[in-house]
């Protein structure tokens, strides 16, 4: 078992030709992903990477049916594309783009809260099952497959605990960036909901930052859910000053509980053992599990 | 991206908000022309810095001297002018550095009964645009929720819907507006909510919106903020952006499109990724020393941004060592080891630097790093990279 995505799960690539799309489908595929073909519009007929190219999600999933859709689109066009997904309710839809306005991210959170569509990110690393299903751009090599369930904000912060917790052994049952965007699709919440349901993650690492609330919610969650997984946890950004984007356009201090040092408090309250430092994530859950 | 405040009145009032008449000035004669010209008994004299509480704010310079002065005929505006053109503004929002004023907006001034507060924003844990309202304008918003929160109105915007007349008439009669009133003040509302989604704004804010004596309303101050992701569609907001106002480096790396914050320490930082950017942050800080800077290079970066990226560190003045920190996955480590040998054959380096690579290519980064000749240190994880880091600076300090 794993969260979200497996060996069967099959893929539509969204922004399928461009230079993104490509390099990623191809590492993707060669990974083991069941990539099913793609859309580009006014490229619908041709063939890409050996794969069927669509000018319309309508007409891709038409040919065959899609389990999920990654996007590859730039900015501009990002919303846009995963509203065409909503649209032919593709289950499962991850948005790599950075960059995505905030009001037109607003627009795409009211149709997904009618759907049943669920969104990773945007701007994010993707989703990834080790050895069955790699959904975005984290490199496939670090992974591999294990009991740690892994959930962060960041990207590079990701790979981190996926090298540690692969360097000592425990490997991961599936790990997600959620992404660093202030308005997003699955937060902490719904995957930790997940993982604590899934029989393969064992354990759990959190990563988050400052910026927003989803930590301190989280923070609850945990501490009202009645199952207990071991949970180690890193709040990125205990240095950042206020006001300042650090980089993620949802990563500012704008005042109250959403400085790192809060969201450290939080967590800690609800049981989650915080990593002294984010080198020290794998160790951390390896002393944890040996009590 | 912020702008002054003459600009955001100049948008705000081609959406109909009314705002007072006022004029842009650089020097104090203009100042003395600008108060000839607008003919009222009173005017007001406003420092246009990108910070809020100038009016409570102080010249380092003139201590006595306030971001904000009340005048009464041209020459006052000439004498106050000549106190606060090409002087140091502090106050609760610049921090002690405080900020150079270089030009003033000269505005007519109004008779007021009283004053609200009124701005709208992007709450993100709701996911709809807010306005947030109070009839105790014309002091810190957050001093106000703070103290007397029943004193807070809120009101949330379905971004499907969009707003409502009877949402902003709801709002009005909360502030205990009455008569026609209520119609300005929802006039108003919409205009100011047709700006936020018209021109991608992530906060416009009015502090204080007055009553004035004769009945009208008024916007007295203006702030507006815009989401840096949404300037592609709207050039003509990016043209406002002052440059006086942003540190040249962080000038210098929006232009390749790095992500660079400016911070107080001595610890120079490239790093791909904002989490990972801000863990090697908080770990030099762990070590007991500060980083100099936050600098995301991003995912895909070419060998000439990582190149820019790493002049903009070493041309820092205050550094006293720089740690690399990559995480490869799009990245490749050959790419950023040989952006960070030519960088450092070309500028020289002078402060010890440490670097750490993991992920894509690690193997072929680590051996052009050996073979380079230079004294570059290397290391083995982000833990070890910190605490070699700080060792070498605080090494080098010591001899």
């Amino acid at each position: 078992m794993s969260i979200l995505v497996d060996k069967g799960t099959k893929v539509l690539v969204q922004g399928f030709t461009g230079a993104q799309g490509t390099f990623h489908s191809e590492q993707s595929i060669a990974y083991g992903t069941s990539i099913i073909g793609g859309v580009t519009p006014g490229r619908g007929g041709q063939m890409h990477l050996g794969l069927p190219v669509f000018d319309t999600m309508e007409q891709a999933v038409s040919a065959a049916k899609a389990d999920a859709s990654v996007i590859y689109v730039p900015p501009a066009g990002a919303a846009d594309a995963i509203l065409e997904a909503v649209s032919v309710e593709i289950p499962l839809i991850v948005c790599i783009t950075e960059g995505i306005p905030v009001q037109d991210m607003l627009r795409v959170r009211a149709a997904l809260d009618r759907s049943k569509s669920l969104l990773i990110g945007p701007n994010c690393p993707g989703i990834i099952t080790p050895d069955a299903c790699k959904i975005g751009i984290m490199p496939g090599p670090i992974h591999c497959r294990g009991s740690v369930g892994i959930v962060s904000r960041s990207g590079t912060l990701t790979y981190e605990a996926v090298a540690q917790t692969t360097e000592i052994g425990m490997g991961q049952s599936t790990s997600v960036g959620i992404g660093g965007d202030p308005i997003k699709g699955l937060d902490f919440i719904d995957i930790l909901e997940r993982f604590l349901a899934d029989p393969e993650t064992q354990s759990i690492i959190m990563i988050g930052e400052i910026g927003g609330t989803s930590e301190i919610e989280a923070a609850q969650f945990l501490k009202d859910n009645k199952v207990k997984k071991p949970v180690v946890g890193l709040v990125a950004g205990i240095t950042a000053p206020p006001g300042r984007r650090m980089g993620h356009a949802g990563a500012v201090v704008s005042g109250g509980n959403d400085t790192a040092q809060a969201k450290i408090e939080a967590l800690r309250a609800a049981g989650v053992h915080i990593a002294p430092t984010p080198a020290e994530l794998g160790s951390t859950l390896k002393s944890v599990l040996a009590g | 991206m912020n702008i002054h405040e003459y600009q955001a009145k100049e948008l705000l009032r081609s959406y109909g908000v009314p705002t007072p008449r006022g004029v842009l000035i650089h020097s104090p004669e203009e100042a003395r022309q600008a108060v000839r010209s607008l003919g009222t008994p009173i005017c007001a004299v406003k420092a246009q810095i990108h910070a809020g509480g100038r009016g409570a704010g102080h010249f380092r310079d003139h201590p006595e001297v306030r971001g904000v002065r009340i005048v009464k005929s041209p020459e006052e505006a000439k004498e106050a002018a000549y106190q606060m053109l090409n002087q140091t503004l502090i106050t609760r929002q610049t921090g002690a550095a405080g900020r150079v004023v270089h030009k003033l907006y000269v505005e007519a001034g109004c008779a007021i009964e009283r004053e609200l507060y009124l701005s709208m924003l992007i709450d993100r844990s709701a996911r709809k645009i807010m306005i947030v309202a109070s009839q105790a304008g014309g002091m810190s918003i957050e001093d106000v929720a703070e103290k007397t929160p029943e004193k807070i109105q809120k009101v949330w915007i379905d971004p499907e819907l969009g707003l409502g007349d009877y949402q902003a008439r709801v709002l009005a009669t909360r502030l205990a507006l009455q008569g026609q009133q209520i119609n300005e003040f929802a006039a108003i509302i919409r205009s100011v909510y047709s700006a936020f989604t018209t021109l991608d704004a992530s906060m416009i804010e009015m502090n204080p919106l007055v009553v004035t004596k004769e009945g009208g309303l008024m916007a007295l101050d203006a702030k507006m903020a815009f989401d840096d992701n949404g300037l592609f569609r709207h050039p003509q907001i990016a043209e406002l952006r002052d440059p006086n106002e942003e540190d040249p480096r962080e000038q210098e790396a929006a232009r390749f499109g790095l992500s660079y914050v400016s911070l107080d320490g001595t610890i120079g930082c490239m790093v791909n990724g904002a989490g990972l950017a801000m863990a090697t942050m908080d770990i030099i800080h762990e070590e007991g020393e500060s980083p100099a800077n936050f600098l995301d290079v991003g995912g895909g970066a070419s060998r000439e941004k990582v190149g820019a990226a790493f002049r903009i560190l070493l041309g820092d003045q205050k550094i006293e060592g720089v740690l690399v920190n990559i995480f490869g996955g799009i990245m490749r480590c050959d790419l950023i080891a040989g952006a960070v040998i030519d960088a450092c054959r070309e500028e020289g380096l002078k402060v010890p630097l440490v670097i750490r690579l993991a992920g894509t290519l690690v193997e072929e980064g680590l051996t052009m790093i050996r073979q380079s000749g230079l004294n570059i240190t290397i290391a083995t994880d982000l833990g070890d990279a910190a605490r070699k880091i700080v060792a070498e600076v605080r090494a080098r300090r010591a001899a």
